[in-house]
C-alpha cells in the first residue's frame, strides 16, 4: 500500500488505514537503528529540508537522523541563520527554497496553519513538525507507535492527557489520532487551560487530575509553559505542581500496568516528579527512539515507497 | 444635463413608495416623481436643457446607498486604497455616500485631516464622502479630540474604530460632549483584555485549529457598557459591526427601554460563519471575527425585527503585504463595497427582509443615524440614485474590483443583483458596461 498524499499536515486529515500504514512501516524501520551500520540506501538522492522557525532540539534532530539513516541529504534552516530575520516573507522564503528543488520540506512554525500555507505554495511534500497550538502529527504518531508497542493495541485503552490542553499541539494531534484509533481519551487540567467545547472532540473532561487519571492505561503529561503565569492561566508553578503534577501517589490511581508518557522537554518537579519520570512505568525515552522510526517511515512513504 | 429615469420600480421607504414610477432630475435635484412623466418636462421648449433618458424597465430605482462604515486608507496607506479608488468601488457597488473611518496615518483627529479628506473627495468628484473623526487624540483613548472644530470642518460622527474606547469614563464624556453637537459616537465594542491575542471567534473551530479565540463576550460587555452609559447620559450611541447574538439581545432590550442606541452589522456577519476558517484563509480574518452559526441566525433576526438599523460594509482594504502571510500575522479586514448589495439582496430572497426594508437599512437609516440629508427620493432632495437589475446573476471576480485591494472572501461566489447606474447629484457617475 502506498500513502496517497503529498503532505502530512495533521492527524485530523488522516484515515485510520493511513495511520496503520505509517505505524506498520515505522515498526519495520526500528531494526535499521539497531544495526552496526545504521544506514540504508533507500532515499539516496532525496533532499530533506528542515525549516525550523521555532527552536527545537528533539524534533529537528530526530528528523535529521531519520533522513540520514535513509541516506537522504539534509539541510537544516533555523530562524537564526536564515533570511527570515532580514524580514523576508514566509512565502518568499518558501519559493526560494522550492527553487533549490528539495524533495521534502519539514516545517516547524509558531503560527498555526503555516504548513498548510507552505503546502499551497510549494510543489514539494510538506511535513508539519508542529504548528502553533494546532497539530504536531509526528509526535502523535510516535506516541501511538509507543502505545501499540507497549500495549499491543490502541482501541479500548483509556488515555489521560493532562496539562495545558488549550495551548498544546501535542494534545490536539493525539486527541484526533487516539479517538480515531478507538481509544477512550480523557483530558485533565485547570479550566483555564481547557479550550471551549473540547468535549465535542469526543473526549471526557476533568478539572481534577485524580479524576482524569483514575484507571488510566496511559497517562500523557504535557509540558507546562511557565510564561503562562503572566497571563493568569495559573497562579504559580507551586500551585500547579501541587494540584496537577504527576507524583507516585497519583500514579497509583491509574491501572497497575499504566505507562507514563511525556513529549518533552520535561519540567521536572512541575508537571512530573523526578521519580515518576525515571520510574519503571515511564516510556519517555522509548517515545524518543520511536520518533526516529516514525519519521523514517514518513520520509519513505512520502517519497513514494510502499 | 437633466435626467429622466423611466419605468423602473421605485422603492423609497422615506415616502413609503414602492411602485412603477418615473423620476425627473433637474439641476442635480429630484424634481418630480410620478407616472409617465414626459421627456420634455412640463413645458418643453427649444430652450429647455438637453435631457438624458434612462430606461429603467425591470430595474429597481433606489435612493443612493449610504455606507456608514468604510475605510478609505488615505492619507497614509494609499497603497491599499485612496479616496479615489474607494469612491470608484463605492460607485460600482451602488453607494452614493460613504462615511470613512479615522484610522488613517495621520489619524483623523484634527481639522486639517478632515479638511484634507473632503478636499480630496471633492477633487475626484465621485461620491459624497463624510469623514468620521477620532473620539480621542491619536485614537489612544485618553483625551477627547476637538469635536466642535471637527464638526465645523465636516466630521459627521466620532469613532476610535479599530481601537475600542476602553475606559468607561472617556466614553461617558464623549457621548455627553458629542450630544451637544448633534452627532453620534460610533462605538467599536471590544474589551481588549478579553480579546487579547485572539485571532478568530472562540468556539469549536478555534479549538480544533488551536487558534486563540476572541470570545463573544469581549464584544457584548462593551455593548452593555455603552448602552448603560447612553441610557444614563441620554446621548445617542451607534454600535458598529454587531456580530454576536448577545449583542443583538442587549440592543433589542435597550431599544425597548427607550435608550438612544442604533446599530449596524455587515454582510459577512450574515453570510459567513467561523467554520469557513478551517483552511487558515487570511481573507476570512477580520475584527470582530466571523462568529457561530447561531450568531448568524441572530444577526438575521436582528435585521428582521429592526434591532439592527443598518447594513454597513466595514470595507477594509488590505494589500497582499498584509494578507499573504501566516494567519497569525495577517491584518484584519475584508473589502465590501462592491459585494455588499448583492450579498444583502440574499436576505430579500430568503424572506428575512422585504426590499423596502433592505433599502431602509442600506440608505435611509444610515443617513438618519449620521443626520445626512440623504437616503430619499423626495422632490427637492439631492439626486443620488442607484439603479439595480435585481435578476442579473454574476460571479464575483476580485480582479475586476475597482478597489485597489483584493481582500475579499467572496471571490467566485455566484450572486444575483447588479448595479446598472449610480447617479450622484444628478450626474450618472457609473454605468455597468457588461
Amino acid at each position: 500500500m502506498k500513502l496517497a498524499r503529498k503532505d502530512i499536515l495533521g492527524i485530523r486529515d488522516l484515515a485510520v488505514e493511513e495511520i496503520n500504514l505509517i505505524l506498520d512501516t515505522a515498526e519495520s524501520f526500528i531494526e535499521v537503528s539497531t544495526r552496526e551500520i545504521k544506514k540504508v540506501p533507500t532515499l539516496r538522492g532525496v533532499t530533506v529540508m528542515n525549516l525550523f522557525y521555532e527552536p527545537s532540539t528533539r524534533t529537528r534532530t530526530s528528523f535529521e537522523i531519520a533522513a540520514k539513516r535513509l541516506s537522504a541529504d539534509t539541510i537544516n534552516i533555523s530562524t537564526a541563520t536564515s533570511s527570515v530575520v532580514k524580514g523576508e516573507t514566509f512565502i518568499d522564503t518558501a519559493k526560494n527554497l522550492e527553487a533549490m528543488n528539495p524533495d521534502i520540506i519539514v516545517l516547524r512554525h509558531s503560527a498555526a496553519g503555516a504548513p498548510h500555507m507552505l503546502s499551497r505554495v510549494v510543489r514539494q511534500s510538506v511535513i508539519n513538525a508542529g504548528d502553533g497550538a494546532h497539530e504536531h502529527p509526528t509526535q502523535a504518531l510516535l506516541d501511538m507507535m509507543t502505545i501499540r508497542e507497549k500495549k499491543k493495541r490502541i482501541a479500548g485503552l483509556k488515555v489521560s492527557i493532562v496539562g495545558d490542553i488549550a495551548h498544546s499541539r501535542v494534545a490536539r494531534s493525539n486527541i484526533y489520532g487516539l479517538t480515531k484509533m478507538g481509544a477512550k481519551v480523557t483530558v485533565g487540567g485547570p479550566s483555564t487551560m481547557m479550550p471551549r467545547f473540547i468535549d465535542r472532540l469526543g473526549v471526557e473532561v476533568h478539572h481534577h487530575v485524580d479524576d482524569a487519571i483514575r484507571d488510566a492505561d496511559i497517562i500523557m503529561m504535557l509540558r507546562i509553559q511557565t510564561e503562562r503565569q503572566d497571563m493568569s492561566v495559573f497562579p504559580s508553578l507551586r500551585e500547579y505542581a501541587n494540584l496537577f503534577g504527576l507524583n507516585r501517589k497519583r500514579v497509583a490511581l491509574a491501572k497497575e500496568d499504566v505507562i507514563i508518557m511525556h513529549p518533552g522537554p520535561m519540567n521536572r518537579g512541575v508537571e512530573i516528579s523526578p521519580d515518576v519520570a525515571d520510574g519503571p512505568y515511564s516510556v519517555i525515552l522509548d517515545q524518543v527512539t520511536n520518533g526516529v522510526a516514525v519519521r523514517m517511515a514518513l520520509l519513505y512513504l512520502l517519497s513514494g515507497g510502499n | 444635463m437633466n435626467l429622466l429615469i423611466k419605468g423602473g420600480r421605485v422603492v423609497d421607504p422615506s415616502q413609503e413608495l414602492d411602485a412603477k414610477m418615473d423620476i425627473l432630475v433637474e439641476n442635480g435635484k429630484i424634481s418630480k416623481i410620478g407616472k409617465d412623466l414626459p421627456a420634455g418636462g412640463a413645458k418643453a421648449s427649444r430652450k429647455a436643457p438637453a435631457i438624458q433618458v434612462l430606461d429603467a424597465h425591470n430595474l429597481l430605482v433606489l435612493p443612493g446607498l449610504v455606507d456608514m462604515h468604510t475605510h478609505l486608507r488615505e492619507p497614509g496607506y494609499e497603497y491599499k486604497e485612496t479616496i479615489e479608488t474607494g469612491s470608484e468601488a463605492a460607485l460600482a457597488g451602488g453607494f452614493t455616500s460613504i462615511a470613512c473611518m479615522p484610522n488613517t496615518d495621520p489619524i483623523n483627529d484634527n481639522r486639517s485631516v478632515t479638511e484634507f479628506i473632503i478636499r480630496q473627495a471633492v477633487k475626484c468628484g465621485l461620491v459624497n464622502v463624510y469623514p468620521v473623526a477620532a473620539v480621542s487624540k491619536g485614537s489612544e483613548g485618553k483625551g477627547l479630540t476637538e469635536f466642535g472644530d471637527l464638526v465645523e470642518a465636516g466630521a459627521v460622527a466620532f469613532s476610535d474604530d479599530g481601537k475600542p474606547v476602553m475606559t468607561g469614563g472617556l466614553m461617558r464624556r464623549a457621548l455627553e460632549y458629542a450630544g451637544s453637537f448633534g452627532v453620534p459616537i460610533i462605538s467599536h465594542c471590544e474589551d481588549a483584555t478579553l480579546s487579547a491575542g485572539g485571532l478568530m471567534n472562540e468556539g469549536l473551530t478555534s479549538t480544533e485549529l488551536g487558534l486563540p479565540g476572541i470570545p463573544s463576550i469581549s464584544e457584548e460587555v462593551m455593548v452593555a457598557r455603552d448602552i448603560l452609559i447612553a441610557g444614563y447620559t441620554e446621548a445617542a450611541v451607534h454600535i458598529a459591526h454587531v456580530s454576536t447574538a448577545g449583542s443583538v439581545d442587549l440592543i433589542r432590550e435597550a431599544k425597548k427601554r427607550g435608550v438612544r442606541v442604533t446599530a449596524e452589522t455587515a454582510p459577512h456577519y450574515f453570510c459567513l460563519s467561523e467554520e469557513a476558517l478551517t483552511e487558515f484563509d487570511t481573507r476570512l480574518k477580520m475584527n470582530p471575527p466571523l462568529r457561530s452559526v447561531g450568531d448568524v441566525a441572530a444577526i438575521k433576526k436582528g435585521l428582521w425585527d429592526g434591532t439592527l438599523d443598518a447594513i454597513a460594509t466595514d470595507h477594509a482594504p488590505q494589500s497582499s503585504i498584509e494578507k499573504e502571510v501566516e494567519f497569525e500575522y495577517a491584518a484584519n479586514g475584508i473589502i465590501g463595497l462592491e459585494t455588499s448589495l448583492a450579498l444583502s439582496l440574499r436576505l430579500v430572497a430568503e424572506d428575512v427582509l422585504t426590499l423596502p426594508q433592505l433599502v431602509e437599512k442600506m440608505s435611509l437609516n444610515p443617513a438618519k443615524i449620521l443626520r445626512l440629508n440623504k437616503g430619499t427620493l423626495k422632490p427637492g432632495a439631492d439626486a443620488d440614485i442607484t439603479i439595480v437589475d435585481p435578476e442579473k446573476a454574476w460571479t464575483v471576480d476580485v480582479k475586476k474590483f475597482r478597489s485597489k485591494s483584493r481582500n475579499s472572501p467572496f471571490g467566485g461566489w455566484q450572486l444575483k443583483g447588479k448595479v446598472i447606474h449610480t447617479i450622484v447629484g444628478g450626474t450618472v457617475k457609473y454605468s455597468n458596461k457588461e
